[in-house]
């Protein structure tokens, strides 16, 4: 599903130049659930960012579906992150003065669905994240647990070949997290590829695969025995 | 771009960010209702100053003799110069394909009584032609006529106020009053828009007054109206030659500045455009002013409205959102409101122009408007503006990464 290749990723800053990823080599098939742990610094956000096509590589290759992802301008990008990729985000990144169903039925509005099977998709993901008698209200009344399972039905609605998880469950507390994991593992098992960044041991044991990073470069890539967010629950 | 799933969308976001769109939507209504009524004041200023000279004809020329002050000819200085009937004879001879008339114009003051009522009033003794030249309007009755200054019969036109005075509520018509110990029969009633000044006069045939003062055939003052087509350079043309022609004529000396006098309307006239007309710049340059204050009022808005959007912007692109459609959210629901906004600006301030009407005559504003087109086009172009003014920062918007815009909290 994913490949790379003598990944590289430099930033530059002011005169020096930052050389985050140092030849990066990975690949995920279809249906896995990977983490990827780090350091803060060590480039796992950097990676995760040009998987998800909200950067770009400076050397190397990455393919994506037997796509290859290279020279895309914001148009065409756009159109990939659309079709391909789902986001969670660490902070959730709803739009605020739109309800959840909405905020739901924003990436399908891009795919150019029309209104009504917009919303029934919506709410149909809205049921599997169990928020839907929450469709019709803002983020701001719902608590971060509801928001992030909100921001995961978003990531789904567009049905995606790849869900990209940057700290999903970095603003939440211990129980909520798991909560979110135990959402997470739900939807692997339905056979979707998930990429989540993170920096808690307890939720990478609850992936299957864990990618270690360590200043640019892969330091570990282990399978492991997956632990079941919903024995905490 | 246009489909109605798009509008949906916007309408929906302007809804929900009531106070932006409030914003967005005042400052351009503001600016166009600022811009509206003061281009109307402006005009309903230049209204009120043309009726002050809209009172009188504007092609005429006043001739008034004076006392020489230098010897000419054979003549001593300090000689009264004084014009008769052969003078007006002979400017029609000698002009007569510059003038459409000629009046001449003997004013005298003196009581004026009815039965028991009396007052003072300025009479003139003038031709039929002096009609035109006051524009005196006629109420009841009729104006003096040709035969009234051959018979040189004793008929008079009264002033409104005239009227008023001596008879009250009494018609005047058919009356005889006595002016200056002579019976006048009233055959008429004027008005006229020059004030109450001018409605306080009394018109006699010029015939009748020369008769009455000895038979003599003099008058004060000769009063020339020229062709209108002649035009301002034509008529200081004609007021030079009337100038030296009657000079000549009556031996005075062509440097003298005291002889004759010779006022010429068209000057005036001339002098008073002008002033309409740097009335009408500032006016221009107000109205200019407002526009670019709105046009940089929508700007600040427009910026500010992309800059608290980034994030919201940044997710939307992170979900699928193409540059395109970016700027087309942004820029759509930028002219949608200015649009809305701008006419209703626009509307609300011709109502209000049209209701002031007369009711700001107390400040010289007679009658404000505003060319339909002119209120139009600045509506048009304060749009334009604010979509240009939308459409650079959305651009820049547009272009920033996803991840840049999501890091930005």
């Amino acid at each position: 599903m994913i490949e790379i290749k003598n990944l590289h990723k430099s930033y530059k800053m002011g005169s020096n130049s930052l050389h985050v990823l140092k030849g990066i080599n990975f690949s995920v098939e279809e249906g896995e659930l990977v983490a990827i742990m780090g350091s803060s610094g060590s480039g796992k956000s950097t990676l995760l960012n040009i998987l998800g096509m909200l950067d770009e590589l400076d050397e190397g290759s990455y393919d994506l579906d037997g796509v290859p992802i290279k020279n895309l301008n914001e148009t065409k990008a756009a159109n990939y992150r659309n079709k391909f990729l789902g986001f969670v985000f660490q902070s959730f990144n709803l739009i605020n003065y739109k309800s959840a169903m909405e905020n739901v039925a924003l990436p399908l509005y891009y795919q150019r669905v029309g209104r009504k099977e917009r919303q029934e998709k919506a709410l149909k993901y809205l049921d599997q994240v169990g928020l839907k008698e929450w469709a019709e209200h803002l983020p701001s009344e719902l608590s971060g647990g509801q928001k992030q399972r909100v921001a995961i039905a978003r990531a789904m609605a567009a049905e995606p070949k790849v869900l990209l998880a940057d700290e999903p469950t970095g603003a939440l507390d211990s129980k909520t997290s798991y909560e979110v994991m135990d959402l997470i593992q739900k939807i692997n098992d339905q056979g979707n590829t998930i990429l989540i960044v993170t920096h808690e041991p307890d939720i990478a044991d609850m992936c299957k695969r864990i990618v270690h990073l360590k200043d640019g470069i892969i330091l570990e890539d282990k399978k492991i025995k997956q632990v079941r967010a919903s024995e905490y629950v | 771009m246009f489909s109605r799933d798009n509008w949906k969308e916007i309408f929906e976001t302007i809804q929900k960010n009531k106070l932006r769109t409030f914003l967005s939507g005042f400052t351009v209504a503001l600016g166009i209702l600022i811009f509206v009524v003061l281009f109307g004041f402006g005009n309903g200023l230049i209204n009120t100053f043309q009726s002050f000279f809209e009172d009188d004809a504007q092609n005429l020329i006043f001739v008034f003799p004076g006392r020489t002050t230098e010897p000419y000819k054979g003549y001593k200085s300090g000689r009264q110069i004084e014009f008769d009937n052969s003078d007006l004879v002979d400017i029609e001879k000698n002009f007569s394909m510059f003038l459409e008339y000629t009046t001449p114009r003997i004013t005298r003051g003196g009581l004026v009584s009815y039965k028991n009522e009396s007052n003072n009033y300025s009479t003139r003794a003038v031709a039929p032609s002096h009609q035109f030249a006051e524009k005196t309007i006629m109420m009841k009755g009729r104006y003096l006529n040709s035969l009234d200054i051959k018979n040189k019969t004793k008929n008079a036109i009264v002033g409104r106020l005239v009227e008023q005075d001596l008879f009250g509520e009494e018609n005047a018509m058919g009356k005889y009053i006595d002016i200056a110990g002579s019976a006048f029969k009233v055959i008429g009633v004027y008005q006229d828009d020059g004030g109450d000044d001018e409605e306080r006069r009394i018109y006699i045939p010029y015939t009748t007054r020369q008769l009455i003062e000895k038979n003599t055939d003099k008058v004060d003052q000769l009063i020339v109206a020229f062709k209108p087509e002649l035009g301002y350079a034509g008529a200081l043309a004609l007021d030079r030659s009337l100038n030296t022609f009657i000079r000549e004529k009556k031996y005075i000396s062509p440097e003298d500045q005291q002889g004759i006098f010779i006022r010429n309307v068209a000057e005036g006239l001339k002098q008073s455009q002008q002033f309409a007309g740097v009335l009408q710049l500032i006016v221009a340059f107000v109205a200019f002013g407002t526009i670019i204050a709105g046009i940089i009022g929508i700007s600040n808005i427009m910026v500010f409205v992309v800059k608290e959007r980034t994030k919201e912007l940044g997710i939307r692109k992170a979900l699928g959102a193409t540059p395109k459609s970016v700027i087309g959210t942004i820029l759509l629901e930028s002219i949608f409101i200015t649009t809305v906004s701008g006419f209703v600006g626009m509307i609300i301030g011709i109502s209000m122009l049209s209701s002031f009407g007369e009711k700001l005559k107390d400040f010289f504003i007679t009658d404000p408007y505003i060319d339909m087109g002119m209120a139009i086009g600045a509506t048009i172009v304060l749009i334009l503006f604010g979509a240009l003014a939308g459409y650079i920062p959305a651009k820049r918007a547009a272009r920033i990464k996803p991840i840049v815009a999501l890091r930005d909290e």
